[in-house]
């Protein structure tokens, strides 16, 4: 994956395949300690204690289409390449957690990339989840939450496809002004 | 602000769209996001999708994902499901294909056969 959003995106379909009903993906860029942190968390099934340890092995896969399962691996891989490491946290019934952290100034470190773009699809294609999404940068934070956003939809479909758009715009403006230091 | 005004401009399209298309099934387009559909560039693929519906004011098609189906060679792989008709795959969608597909299949109606991998 070229992009850290990109992983976001993959890890965010496991809190979906888990029938998760609220996704909060948190970003924060530290400069001071040059960490950058990435966390997933839902409220999705959760992965059973002796399955834990498995999940980071990519020849593991709870799906039955196929024999490998990369995503969380390869997240994994992007972290411990930029000086960071990636852990999961989960307590069966009541969600998951994952959390990747990154040396933000390590030379191997992917670019974090379209995270406007990864949240407004999220939205747009997954309408009975709730997503929250908050970016902090040093003492700035940006806060989305999918909700507020389609309390104010009235009669258009949470599903429009013009919605990704105006999300994503939305999204990025918020971001702008996190990163304008 | 910026946000308000395209929502309300959207919201009239939507009542529109609505109300000629009271009571018919809806479309739908299904992008594989599985980790292989995603390194393959379907998150690309999927918003050229939005995109292209956006432009040409198409509010009724639904636009889903779903993990990987195991053809992962093929990826980022399209569904396009019309209401009464066969389930059709497209394999190896870019950007590109995505918005010929759009403005093909999903307005004019003509399946882009070249680019089909499936269709049941």
């Amino acid at each position: 994956m070229r992009e850290l959003s990109l992983h976001v995106l993959d890890i965010v379909q496991n809190s979906i395949a888990a029938g998760a009903r609220t996704v909060d993906v948190t970003v924060s860029e530290d400069e001071a300690s040059d960490l950058l942190t990435i966390e997933v968390v839902d409220d999705g099934a959760g992965i059973p204690s002796d399955i834990l340890e498995s999940v980071l092995d990519p020849f593991y896969t709870s799906r039955t289409t196929r024999k490998v399962g990369l995503g969380l691996p390869l997240f994994r891989e992007a972290a411990r390449a930029a000086g960071g490491d990636l852990d999961i946290e989960s307590w069966p019934g009541r969600g998951t957690k994952v959390r990747a952290t990154f040396r933000m100034s390590h030379i191997d470190r992917a670019p974090l990339g379209d995270m406007a773009e990864t949240v407004a699809l999220l939205v747009v294609c997954n309408p009975d989840v709730r997503f929250r999404y908050r970016h902090t940068r040093g003492a700035r934070t940006f806060c989305f939450d999918s909700e507020e956003f389609r309390s104010a939809l009235g009669d258009i479909p949470p599903t429009a496809p013009a919605l990704a758009g105006v999300l994503k715009n939305l999204i990025r403006e918020g971001l702008d002004s996190v990163q304008r230091a | 602000m910026k946000t308000v005004e395209e929502l309300e401009r959207i919201r009239k399209q939507a009542q529109a769209m609505t109300r000629l298309r009271e009571g018919k099934e809806t479309t739908r387009i299904v992008v594989g996001m599985g980790t292989c559909g995603i390194a393959a560039g379907a998150r690309e693929t999927l918003s050229a999708i939005m995109d292209e519906l956006a432009k040409r004011n198409i509010q009724d098609v639904v636009v889903t994902q779903t993990g990987c189906v195991g053809l992962c060679e093929q990826e980022p792989i399209v569904d396009v499901i019309k209401p009464g008709a066969a389930k059709v795959t497209y394999g190896k969608v870019t950007k590109e294909k995505a918005r010929q597909i759009v403005a093909s299949h999903i307005v004019n109606g003509q399946v882009v056969g070249e680019w089909v991998i499936a269709s049941a």
